[in-house]
C-alpha cells in the first residue's frame, strides 16, 4: 500500500491547489440552458453569488488551457495535447471537489462522442466535430433508446436507407436528454435490416436542424423536461455522416457505454453531498433539538457515511488498478453504476426523512433547505437507477460477466 | 501509488487459504467444533503457526516480522475464508500491539519474543471496556483485580489474559492465579473459544503505558475490530463463491438455478456490496499505521459497515443453497456463525456507529 502519488506529482499538486484557491467561489453568468440543479448533482457550488463571474464557455477555455480537462486530446482537435495521466486526473478531481470549484462541461458530446470519434472517427470527422464540442459550442444528444428498445437496445428499429449518397432516416427515439439544446445527435440506426440484430446497426451523426426532425419534451417526475422524444420523418443527412463502417454501430456505441456507466455516480460528488447533509443536520432542529442529536437519524447518517467511505476507498483501488497493470479488479469496475446510484439515492432520501415535512417542499416554496436539492436529487437518481442500463440489467451483467453465471435461456417465441 | 495488498501480503494470504483448503474440510471443521479431535485441532494450529502468523506484528528487534496491520488483515481474510479454527485477533494482533505500545521495556523484552517462539499465548478480554453486560467489569486497585470479564477470546490454554478496566488500563493476569476462575461459554461459532473469567484479588501486571493514556486501549480495540472485519470479509467471500458454484450446478425445472434471474440477482447483490469492502478494509488498516487522524473513524466504520454487508451475504448465500444451506451436512453454517460472532465482538454495528459519531463530535 502506497498512497503517495510520488515526488514527480508534488509540483503539479501545488499548481492545482493554487488554481483552486484563485478560483474558489467562481460563479457563472446565467446562460439560457443552465440547469440550476446541476451543482447539487455534481456536489459543487458554483451558483453561489460571488465576485468572480465567467461564462461557462470562458471557464471551459481556461480549464483546457491549463490541461485540467481534455488533457490527452491532441491540440489539433482543440484539446490540451498532453499525455493521459490518471494520477493527474485524480489530483484535479480531488482538489476541485475539495475547493468546490466547478469542473468542466460534461454532457453526451464531451463524455461520449469525443472519445468515440477519437477511437472510430475519420480524420475529417475529428477535425470537424471535436474542437467545437470540447469548447461547448456544439452540444450533442444521444439517440439510442426507442419506445420498444430499452434494456434490449439492440432491437432498435429506427431505419436508415442510403439513397443517392444520403442517409434517409425514419423512426423515433426516446429518453433523449438535451435534444432541445443540441446542435447534433449521434444516433443508432438500423441500416442492414437483413443482418442479425447486433450487426445491422450503424452510428450516424445528425444535425438537429435537419428538416423532418420533431422534438417533443418528455417531462419527468422532477417536473423538469429532462428528456425528449425525437421523431424522424425522411430526415436526410450526407453519407459521410456515418462513423466507422455500416453495421459497426453496436461496437462503436459499446466502446464508450462503460464510460458512461462509471461516471454516473462520482464518489467525490457523493462525499460532498454527505458533508452538505451533515451540516444541514447540525443546523436544523426539531423542538429545538439538532437533527444530528436524534439517535435514530444519527445512526442512519453513520450507516450512509460507512457506505460513502467504502466507495471512496474503492475508487482509490480502481485508480490503482489503472496505473498498476496486473492488479485485477474486473468485478470492481462493473459494480460502480449499481452501487453508486443506489448510494446517492439513499443519501438524498435520508436527507428528506430527517427534514420530515420540510423535506416534501419543492420548487420555490418557503422553508426550502439547500434550494430543494435533496428532493430533486432523490428523484433524479431514481432516474439514474433506471437509466444508463437499469440496475437490474447491471445485476445481469455482474452475475454473467463478473461471476460467470449462465444467461437466462432465450424464449424462442415470445407472444 | 499502489492501493491494495502487496504481492507478499497476497502470497501470505494464499498460504493461509491453501493450508486451510488442504487441511480443513467441512468434516474436519465439524470434528474440531464438536471437540471430537483435539489432535487434529493442534495439528492445524501448529501448521498455521509454522506459517508465522504469530510473529507478524512483533517488531523485528524482538524477533518478529515487524509487519503492519495490513499484513495481519491479509491473514485474517484468509482465516475467515476457511473458518480457521485458531486464535488470531486477540492472541497475535491485539496482545502484541498492546504490549508493544504500553509495555515497559522489560515486559516487551519478556513477552514479545515469547509470542514469536509460541511459548506464550494471550487470551484477550476487552468486552467490558466496550460495553459491559451482565454487570461484568473489573476493578483494579493496588495491583489486584476484582470482578468479571465476559466473552474473552482466544483464551483456550492461554498463558496469560490481557484485560482492561473501564478506564482502559490494560493488565495481564496469570490463569494459574488461585483467585481466577475460568468458565467456558458456548457460542454459536464453535470454531473459536469464548470464556468467562471471575477474578478475586488476582495479581494484575499493569502495562504501564496504558495507565494515563486511554488512547492505547482504543488503539488495541481498533486493531481487533479491523481484524474481525477482515475475518468476516474472508468468510463472506467464501460464502459467495460457494453460492455461485452451487447455483451453477444445481438443476430445477431442467435448468441450473444460476440461470434464474432471481438467483443471479442475489449473487450480484452480494458481490456488489462486498466488493468495496476490500478497499475499505485495506484503507482502515493503512490508516491504523499511517494516518492517525483518520484511523479511529476508519476502524469503526470498517467494522460496522463490513459487519452489515457480511450479515446480508451470510443470509443470501444460505438462501441460494436452498434447503441444503440450512443443513449441518453442508456445513455452510460455520461461515454464517463466524460472521455472526465477528459482528458482535468488540461492539456490534449500532454501538460502533455511535462511537464513530462521537469521534466526529456529532453527538453533543
Amino acid at each position: 500500500m502506497d498512497l503517495n502519488y510520488g515526488a514527480e506529482y508534488e509540483d503539479f499538486h501545488k499548481e492545482v491547489q493554487a488554481f483552486c484557491k484563485e478560483y474558489q467561489g467562481v460563479s457563472f453568468k446565467s446562460e439560457s440552458n443552465d440547469n440550476n440543479m446541476s451543482d447539487a448533482l455534481s456536489g459543487s457550488s458554483a451558483t453561489k453569488k460571488s465576485k468572480k463571474e465567467v461564462t461557462r464557455s470562458e471557464w471551459q477555455q481556461i480549464l483546457i488551457e491549463k490541461g485540467y480537462i481534455a488533457r490527452a486530446i491532441p491540440k489539433e482537435y482543440g484539446g490540451y495535447g498532453g499525455e493521459t495521466d490518471i494520477i493527474k486526473s485524480r489530483i484535479i478531481a480531488t482538489e476541485f471537489s475539495k475547493a468546490k470549484v466547478p469542473g468542466g462541461m460534461g454532457g453526451q458530446g464531451i463524455d461520449m462522442l469525443v472519445p468515440t470519434l477519437l477511437e472510430w472517427g475519420s480524420e475529417e470527422q475529428k477535425q470537424k466535430y471535436i474542437r467545437p464540442t470540447l469548447h461547448g459550442e456544439m452540444i450533442w444528444c444521444q439517440g439510442y433508446s426507442e419506445p420498444n428498445a430499452g434494456s434490449d437496445l439492440a432491437s432498435l428499429q429506427t431505419k436508415g436507407e442510403l439513397i443517392d449518397g444520403n442517409w434517409v432516416i425514419n423512426g423515433q427515439k426516446i429518453w433523449t436528454s438535451t435534444a432541445q439544446y443540441s446542435q447534433m445527435m449521434f444516433c443508432l440506426v438500423r441500416t442492414e435490416p437483413q443482418a442479425p440484430k447486433h450487426s445491422g446497426i450503424s452510428f450516424i451523426l445528425i444535425p438537429m436542424d435537419t428538416p423532418g426532425i420533431e422534438i417533443r419534451p418528455l417531462v419527468d417526475m422532477t417536473l423538469k423536461a429532462g428528456f425528449n422524444e425525437v421523431f424522424f420523418d425522411d430526415v436526410t443527412v450526407p453519407e459521410e455522416n456515418i462513423v466507422a463502417k455500416r453495421g459497426e454501430g453496436w461496437s462503436v456505441a459499446n466502446s464508450v457505454l462503460g464510460h458512461e456507466r462509471g461516471s454516473l455516480a462520482d464518489p467525490n460528488a457523493t462525499m460532498n453531498r454527505l458533508n452538505t447533509l451533515i451540516n444541514m443536520m447540525k443546523e436544523q432542529t426539531i423542538d429545538g433539538r439538532r437533527l444530528i442529536d436524534i439517535p435514530s437519524y444519527r445512526d442512519r447518517l453513520m450507516q450512509v457515511q460507512g457506505k460513502v467511505m467504502a466507495s471512496q476507498a474503492h475508487s482509490l483501488r480502481l485508480l490503482s488498478s489503472k496505473i498498476n497493470p496486473g492488479q485485477n479488479v474486473k468485478l470492481g469496475g462493473m459494480i460502480q453504476k449499481l452501487v453508486g446510484t443506489e448510494l446517492r439515492h439513499e443519501l438524498e432520501g435520508l436527507a428528506i426523512d430527517v427534514l420530515g415535512e420540510i423535506g416534501t417542499l419543492y420548487e420555490d416554496s418557503p422553508y426550502l433547505k439547500e434550494d430543494g436539492s435533496f428532493q430533486f436529487t432523490y428523484m433524479y437518481f431514481l432516474g439514474l437507477i433506471i437509466g444508463g442500463g437499469t440496475n437490474q440489467i447491471q445485476k445481469n451483467i455482474i452475475s454473467e460477466r463478473g461471476l460467470g453465471m449462465p444467461k437466462e435461456p432465450k424464449i424462442t417465441e415470445a407472444s | 501509488m499502489f492501493f491494495g495488498l502487496s504481492e507478499e501480503q497476497e502470497q501470505f494470504q494464499d498460504y493461509v487459504k491453501k493450508f486451510l483448503a488442504d487441511n480443513v474440510t467441512v468434516d474436519e471443521i465439524r470434528k474440531i467444533a464438536n471437540g471430537e479431535d483435539e489432535a487434529l485441532a493442534k495439528e492445524i494450529y501448529s501448521g498455521l503457526i509454522n506459517l508465522g502468523i504469530n510473529a507478524l506484528l512483533v517488531p523485528e528487534e524482538h524477533g518478529g516480522l515487524g509487519a503492519g496491520l495490513l499484513s495481519a488483515v491479509a491473514v485474517a481474510q484468509g482465516l475467515g475464508s476457511g473458518v480457521g479454527p485458531i486464535p488470531f485477533a486477540g492472541a497475535y494482533v491485539m496482545a502484541p500491539i498492546a504490549i508493544n505500545l504500553a509495555g515497559s521495556d522489560e515486559q516487551k523484552a519478556k513477552y514479545l519474543p515469547q509470542i514469536v517462539s509460541n511459548e506464550t499465548k494471550f487470551g484477550v478480554g476487552l468486552s467490558e471496556y466496550v460495553a459491559a453486560r451482565e454487570d461484568a467489569g473489573i476493578d483494579l486497585a493496588s495491583g489486584k483485580a476484582n470482578g468479571k470479564a465476559l466473552f474473552v477470546i482466544d483464551g483456550d490454554e492461554a498463558d496469560y489474559f490481557l484485560l482492561s478496566n473501564k478506564g482502559g488500563v490494560l493488565f495481564l493476569v496469570d490463569p494459574k492465579d488461585k483467585g481466577l476462575e475460568i468458565t467456558k461459554l458456548t457460542s454459536v461459532d464453535k470454531t473459536r473459544s469464548y470464556l468467562e473469567l471471575n477474578l478475586k484479588n488476582v495479581a494484575a501486571e499493569v502495562l504501564p503505558g496504558s495507565e494515563n493514556n486511554p488512547e492505547i486501549a482504543k488503539k488495541v480495540l481498533d486493531a481487533g475490530r479491523i481484524i474481525f472485519a477482515a475475518d468476516s470479509l474472508g468468510a463472506s467471500e467464501t460464502m459467495i463463491e460457494k453460492a455461485v458454484s452451487y447455483a451453477k450446478e444445481r438443476k430445477q425445472f431442467n435448468r441450473v438455478i444460476g440461470s434464474f434471474q432471481a438467483v443471479k440477482h442475489m449473487c450480484a447483490e452480494m458481490a456488489s456490496d462486498l466488493e468495496p469492502c476490500y478497499a475499505m478494509l485495506w484503507q482502515a488498516a493503512h490508516s491504523f499505521d499511517h494516518e492517525p487522524d483518520e484511523a479511529r473513524l476508519q476502524a469503526c466504520q470498517a467494522k460496522s459497515h463490513i459487519s452489515e454487508v457480511a450479515k446480508m451475504v451470510s443470509k443470501k448465500a444460505t438462501e441460494v443453497h436452498g434447503g441444503m444451506g440450512f443443513t449441518d451436512l453442508l456445513g455452510l453454517h460455520y461461515w454464517f456463525k463466524r460472521i455472526g460472532l465477528n459482528r458482535q465482538l468488540l461492539g456490534g454495528p449500532e454501538l460502533i456507529r455511535e462511537e464513530a459519531a462521537e469521534i466526529q463530535g456529532f453527538n453533543q
